[in-house]
């Protein structure tokens, strides 16, 4: 009795679960983008406890330097800039995957990789600034909170920027196959994500501090 | 793409659009609005406008909040539909656990200074014994 009707359900099953691959064939219907996005949101989770961190510790000078006497707000706001641009310059080269354009695609990361890169290079030179003047993480527990909070955060760009220049290797190499394709929609969301991060970081490590 | 049509809506799949990619326009209105909601708070506070710091880091916060919902909506394209509403489920339970995480620590951290550490406010050693 079990074997004939462990027999007559095996084919519908595997029928069924056939039928759902075959519908899975585009590269969002992938579970790994909904699995890149867990990813996304625990790596939110250790921005909030940074962002966390640099409020507790925020006014904790130890009578160093204080946001006012450090930031340049005209700095940020170009590195903000650049951020911003840069996300609508993926957006382009997502929409140019769509169309099934390899190579406008990869001119479109290439100009993201570059505005990541001088995002980079703009905080390294703030960074550097700092230092020279004294403010170092050592110097108080604000510098520390700061320090890690936006090198954290830099750290991330640094990452998206090698992970960019991969992905236009790979486009080079074997075009806009499905795999790549849910690369690109991984990274998509990875950029977009380190923006939003970036609105948290420049609203309450550098607007408010101003304000302090 | 046949069974599965059934549970998404046609309208929203035009010219292969489909959840996780935006179109033009979504990039495009995101792009706007984030220049627009960028703008403000830096002018806010670079040019004083408010003249109040309390009322311009309200200011702040909002225009804040704001541009993160336009991203989130025109950029990481989280909506009802996306991965059968998941991608919204996570990112929801995400945004409770961040504001319970900062303003826990905020609220703990600030009470434990001004109420257990007497010396710590003063700048003298505590004379408890």
């Amino acid at each position: 009795m079990a074997t004939i009707v462990e027999s007559d359900t095996a084919p519908q099953d595997s029928t069924f679960y056939l039928v759902e691959q075959d519908d899975h064939d585009h590269a969002d219907a992938s579970p790994t983008a909904l699995g890149f996005w867990i990813y996304l949101m625990s790596d939110a989770l250790i921005f909030a406890a940074l962002f966390a961190t640099f409020g507790v510790l925020s006014t904790s000078y130890a009578g160093g330097p204080v946001p006012r006497e450090l930031f340049d707000l005209p700095l940020v706001a170009l590195n903000t800039a650049i951020l911003l641009v840069s996300s609508i310059t993926y957006g382009f080269a997502m929409l140019a995957m769509e169309e099934g354009a390899v190579r406008r695609t990869q001119a479109w990361l290439l100009v993201t990789g570059l505005l990541g890169a001088s995002f980079v290079g703009v905080e390294l030179y703030e960074f550097s600034e700092l230092i020279a003047e004294g403010a170092t993480p050592q110097r108080s527990g604000f510098l520390s909170g700061f320090f890690t909070l936006v090198g954290t955060h830099g750290l991330h760009v640094t990452v998206g920027i090698i992970w960019i220049l991969v992905m236009v290797v790979q486009l080079g190499q074997r075009g806009l196959v499905l795999e790549n394709k849910r690369r690109l929609l991984c990274l998509s969301m990875f950029w977009h994500f380190l923006d939003v991060v970036w609105i948290g970081v420049f609203t309450f490590v550098y607007l408010l501090g101003m304000l302090r | 793409m046949s069974s599965t049509d059934a549970n998404f809506d046609p309208a929203l799949h035009k010219h292969g659009d489909t959840h996780g990619h935006g179109s033009r326009r979504s990039y495009l209105i995101g792009f706007a609005l984030s220049s627009v909601l960028t703008a403000i708070p830096f002018w806010l506070v670079m040019s004083d406008v408010l003249g109040d710091p309390g009322a311009t880091s309200i200011a702040v916060i909002v225009f804040a909040v704001l541009q993160i919902v336009v991203h989130t909506i025109c950029f990481l394209h989280v909506n009802t539909q996306a991965e059968g509403g998941w991608t919204l489920v996570a990112y929801v339970f995400t945004g409770v656990i961040l504001l319970i995480t900062i303003l826990g620590s905020l609220w703990i951290m600030y009470h434990l200074n001004t109420n257990m550490m007497p010396g710590m406010m003063t700048g003298q050693a505590s004379t408890t014994p």
